[in-house]
């Protein structure tokens, strides 16, 4: 049995005793079957004496049940680890930071509070799934469009607090830049609202953020502060119509004015999300199976750690007539406007030598069945689906498939120049250290979610029973986290095992910023139970365990 | 002697009603394997493009047998409870507060519907 750090086996039981009579007996999981189930099933920890498996679970119904479980927790002490669908994995997935913390798990908060098509926002409960609310959305005719990011089995409210991002128009793929208002139950077990959500009869819970006051919805979000249990987020009104066409480039150097171009019109409000792509780079080939076919040539150049070089690169490309890079861009509006910012769009890139234009999708929305079926990505239109997960799936790119992988995403300035020097640093840090177990190459393209930055993405890939290769993975996995922050990279998001790492590298003034974190986790979490190191905030209590 | 025929009678009537009775209710099962199949399983197994689980059971069994589980004739349900609970490659395990025990039962019972009896 795990116990929680610094509980008692007595107070532990005293603890579940008083969970089961405020959930109900079938609604606490202390069996090592039944806890096994939040491990992180693409831990990059697996099977060492540190992985982060919980102690238990409780699953409550209602805000008073979260309210009755926090005090509890206070009583005895019981560190708890929050999580909504529990399906964040490449980041941690249901399992907590701390060994022995007990998972609080919201899936049965399920509930559409409301969707509002009139003023564009919704009002959500962290169980609720994208699916969920697609097909709330859609079973009612309600005219919007949800914003979503590529596994539609996550919750809305989850994803927003680990900063996810999605696929559509500007704002609106910022997540938790997109949410209004929340309902949290704090670290003492009182019940907060914030924004507009915050006034006795909330009429504008979803419409306004800020209300008055200090803005705090923050401290909530890649923290441990307190249990979201509602949330607002402001929708897309469903447009008129859908196009999306590629930009095709020829030269590995045309990345830069090709981005250049990208960030003039999106920045404008002229295209949605640019969806970069390579038929060369091994993630893609992973991740669009119907669009990016591999040949044995190119598997070759991939296999190499750190892949191929520019030229060689460039050699394939001509010699299979492929670009090097393109990029879809997709319109949202009336049909008349699409196809003018398309043109309009084509004159800005033509001033690249060699770019070539594809009309690839339009669709009058809202979109048929058969459309919907046939679409490239169904992202774009903010349509829920599982088709991310082929990579590292068993394909021709990954014969020998492992059990998951960690996400390695720092943030980057939208420049080529910037990008070409991510592709330098992280190919020669995969040669350096002979890295296969990762689709690094000089063709990876950024990807464009969180509209003012991109991330350079690659996942690496584990295994649950090769701890070696876990072992060299985590290594790699750091020294990426620290070449990237001495170029000013640093990560959006990271698995828990690294968060301390990634917090350490927002170093200004000696890391100001976690020092006032944790000021403020003092102050408000003085027992030190909600998620302890969620975001590298530790309390009092671990933080002298730690040292 | 009537007597007797009048006991059989009324006995096989009853077993007769008890087997429609088990009949329906293993019906009702794997209808509710089918739509539980359906919220937690179709969105990677399905058929067709964009399910990355039938699309890795494609290239595994290249042929030999279907990719997606809905047409396989050959999964024991012992093993799709198994995998359920305990993933497999980028497959995660399943929480109970997600597929209950009872409906893991019907999952299993609808995905080895069309094995041989």
């Amino acid at each position: 049995m795990i116990l929680p750090k610094g509980v008692s086996l007595q107070d532990f039981e005293a603890a579940l005793a008083e969970f089961r009579k405020a959930v109900g007996d079938e609604w606490v999981f202390s069996s090592e079957q039944d806890v096994n189930l939040y491990r992180d099933a693409y831990s990059v920890m697996w099977g060492e004496p540190d992985e982060p498996i919980p102690s238990g679970a409780v699953a409550p119904a209602s805000v008073e049940e979260v309210q009755a479980v926090v005090r509890i927790a206070n009583k005895y002490k019981v560190p708890l680890y929050p999580i909504s669908t529990g399906k964040n994995l490449g980041y941690g997935g249901s399992a907590p930071n701390m060994r022995g913390t007990l998972v609080v798990d919201l899936k049965r908060m399920n509930k559409v509070i409301e969707v509002n098509d009139k003023r564009n926002y919704c009002i959500v409960e962290p169980g609720v799934s994208y699916f969920d609310l697609y097909n709330y959305i859609q079973e009612r005719g309600l005219k919007v469009m949800m914003d979503i990011p590529d596994p539609g089995w996550g919750s809305p409210l989850g994803n927003a607090l680990d900063h996810g991002v999605g696929y559509t128009w500007m704002n609106y793929r910022d997540h938790f830049g997109s949410h209004c208002g929340m309902e949290v139950v704090l670290p003492d077990g009182e019940v907060m609202r914030t924004g507009m959500a915050a006034v006795e009869d909330p009429k504008g819970w979803g419409d306004n953020k800020y209300g008055f006051g200090a803005y705090v919805d923050g401290l909530f979000a890649q923290a441990n502060f307190g249990i979201v249990t509602k949330i607002g987020f402001w929708l897309m009104p469903e447009p008129e119509h859908f196009l999306a066409c590629k930009v095709k480039v020829q030269n590995y150097e045309d990345l830069v004015p090709l981005i250049d171009t990208v960030n003039y019109l999106e920045d404008q409000g002229i295209i949605g999300h640019p969806r970069y792509g390579s038929q060369m780079d091994p993630l893609m080939l992973m991740w669009e199976p119907q669009t990016y076919k591999p040949t044995p040539e190119l598997l070759e150049l991939n296999s190499r750690p750190g892949g191929a070089t520019v030229e060689e690169y460039t050699a394939y490309a001509r010699k299979h007539g492929v670009e090097f890079w393109n990029v879809t861009c997709n319109f949202y509006g009336p049909k008349k406007t699409v196809y003018a910012n398309w043109e309009y769009a084509k004159e800005k890139f033509s001033a690249i030598k060699g770019a070539t234009f594809e009309e690839m999708e339009s669709y009058p929305l809202p979109i048929s069945e058969a459309n919907k079926n046939k679409m490239t990505h169904q992202v774009a239109l903010g349509i829920p689906n599982m088709s991310v997960f082929s990579i590292g799936a068993r394909s021709d790119m990954t014969p020998d498939p492992g059990d998951g992988h960690a996400w390695f995403a720092p943030i980057v300035p939208r420049s080529g120049e910037e990008f070409m020097k991510v592709h330098k640093v992280f190919t020669q840090m995969a040669r350096d250290m002979n890295i296969t177990n990762a689709p690094i190459a000089v063709t990876n393209v950024p990807q464009t979610w969180q509209y003012r930055t991109y991330v350079a993405l690659f996942p690496v890939f584990v295994s649950r029973s090769n701890k070696e290769l876990n072992k060299q993975t985590r290594e790699f996995f750091k020294a990426m986290v620290l070449e990237g922050a001495k170029h000013g990279w640093t990560e959006y998001r990271a698995a828990p095992a690294f968060q301390d790492l990634v917090a350490s590298t927002y170093s200004f003034n000696n890391n100001i910023l976690l020092r006032f974190q944790t000021h403020l986790k003092d102050a408000a979490d003085p027992n030190g139970i909600m998620a302890p190191g969620r975001g590298g905030i530790w309390p009092k209590r671990y933080r002298e365990d730690k040292s | 002697m009537k007597k007797l025929v009048v006991i059989s009678s009324i006995l096989f009537g009853a077993l007769a009603s008890n087997g429609a009775l088990a009949q329906g209710a293993e019906a009702a099962k794997i209808e509710r394997g089918n739509e539980v199949f359906q919220t937690w399983c179709a969105a990677c197994h399905a058929p067709g493009p964009g399910h990355p689980g039938t699309q890795a059971l494609e290239y595994r069994y290249q042929g030999a047998m279907p990719g997606a589980l809905e047409e396989r004739n050959n999964l024991a349900p012992e093993y799709v409870k198994y995998i359920v609970r305990n993933g497999l490659f980028l497959m995660p395990f399943f929480r109970h507060v997600e597929i209950s025990d009872t409906d893991l039962d019907a999952l299993a019972a609808y995905l080895a519907r069309n094995n041989p009896r």
